[in-house]
């Protein structure tokens, strides 16, 4: 094997978390297909930085981690809002806000 | 034409990186993985990928974050694998550890029951998301499989005073500016979290000092309510208490007791104090106790094998009664 099969296993993950986002309707599983996205990301980056023998992509990846924490502390507390307000976490609900 | 070039193109890749064709060049350079690593990967990859289909097929949100934590953690192998031992712990520190364990949080608050509606509020969504969702994995195949990679550094010298101490060197060094701006928004995450889950209260709050005034108000029972039972005779749940006048109290029985039917009868308790009141007691005392005692008489007095409701026994009992007045007055 070489180093590009971490390669097309990160693009394998990347397309199944975003088709997560697209297909599924829970907002919450939808979300985490965004997780899955970034891991793929860093999987990636992990993979470059040893590839070029340079840490700054497992830097790179390191703030990569700590933005999604913060990212996934927000999303949640927005999927809870809505849940309490409109008893449903289906992201269709999500279109009656308009009216 | 450009689409079969890639196409074409990912194919050699492919082959290329087949194991015959690759092991000669895993000797040259110091970054290719071993043989060992090629077990660890062969062996890791087909359950990341089949794990991460769960996350599209899996009916149930938790059987989707249990199969995403399973990828999350076999993704912090690769990356110990890789010389990434720092990101290999923080990996399972904060993706498994933190930021999924606050999905299972969310998934028990929302409900877990919480099945997906399959209806199609666009039309045709599934099949678009399902072809966009192809689109961009052959859109990916073809970037990995075109780009023209160096040949692989590997981290040995990027690693010399281990993979924790060169990041910290980069972190805190080049680019500590981009640490601080991290730190100040995760404060800003936990404040947004605590502001976007804050409920404000509809109604004032109900506290000891307002529940006692309302009761004070509505004037009854101020007190607690007396506890059930006669003492000096009947302690017991399904006994009410007998007022100071010696009249029996409802209320003193639990209100289960009442409502089932369950009460005791405390008639006879509040008619002998009845007749102590009415001062009756001293000059009728025995004929009182006489007839309490034909009506229940007491077991020891009862010989086993007679048949009850004979007259015989109870003349015995009557009997022993007159002769013995003092005792019976003891009991």
């Amino acid at each position: 094997m070489t180093l590009t099969h971490y390669l097309v296993l990160s693009g394998i993950l990347f397309s199944v978390g975003a088709s997560a986002v697209l297909l599924r309707r829970n907002a919450i599983i939808a979300f985490m297909g965004v997780e899955l996205m970034l891991n793929a990301t860093n999987l990636a980056l992990v993979t470059f930085s040893r590839l070029h023998g340079d840490l700054t992509g497992q830097v790179l990846a390191f703030f990569v981690m700590v933005v999604a924490a913060a990212e996934v502390v927000v999303g949640l507390a927005i999927i809870v809002a809505i849940f309490r307000t409109r008893r449903s976490a289906s992201i269709d609900d999500v279109n009656l806000l308009k009216s | 034409m450009s689409a079969a070039l890639t196409a074409s193109a990912l194919v050699a890749d492919l082959t290329s990186a087949l194991p015959g064709g690759v092991l000669p060049q895993a000797v040259d350079s110091p970054g290719d993985p071993s043989t060992a690593e090629a077990v660890l990967f062969w062996v890791l990859a087909p359950v990341m990928v089949i794990a991460s289909f769960g996350l599209l097929f899996a009916r149930k949100a938790v059987h989707a974050a249990l199969s995403v934590i399973l990828v999350m953690i076999s993704l912090a192998f690769m990356y110990v694998t890789q010389g990434a031992v720092f990101l290999g712990v923080v990996q399972v520190v904060v993706y498994t550890g933190a930021i999924m364990m606050l999905f299972l949080f969310v998934l028990m608050l929302v409900g877990v029951s919480t099945a997906d509606s399959l209806v199609e509020t666009i039309r045709g969504q599934r099949w678009i998301g399902w072809l966009a969702g192809l689109g961009l994995a052959v859109v990916l195949a073809g970037v990995i499989g075109t780009a023209a990679y160096p040949r692989p550094v590997g981290l040995q010298v990027a690693n010399e005073d281990s993979n924790p101490v060169g990041i910290a060197h980069l972190v805190f060094g080049e680019y500590v500016f981009a640490m601080e701006v991290v730190g100040a928004l995760l404060v800003t995450a936990a404040l947004g979290a605590l502001v976007y889950t804050h409920r404000r209260r509809l109604t004032p709050r109900v506290d000891q000092r307002s529940r006692a005034a309302l009761r004070v108000r509505s004037g009854q029972h101020l007190a607690p309510l007396p506890a059930p039972g006669v003492y000096a005779k009947h302690n017991a749940m399904d006994v009410p208490a007998l007022d100071p006048y010696g009249q029996p109290i409802e209320d003193s029985v639990p209100r289960v007791l009442r409502v089932r039917g369950q009460e005791a009868d405390a008639a006879e308790y509040a008619a002998r104090i009845d007749r102590v009141i009415g001062g009756r007691a001293a000059a009728e005392r025995g004929v009182a106790a006489r007839d309490e005692q034909t009506a229940t008489p007491p077991p020891h007095a009862d010989p086993g094998g007679a048949p009850a409701g004979e007259p015989r026994i109870g003349d015995a009992v009557a009997g022993v009664d007159a002769g013995a007045p003092d005792s019976e007055e003891g009991k």
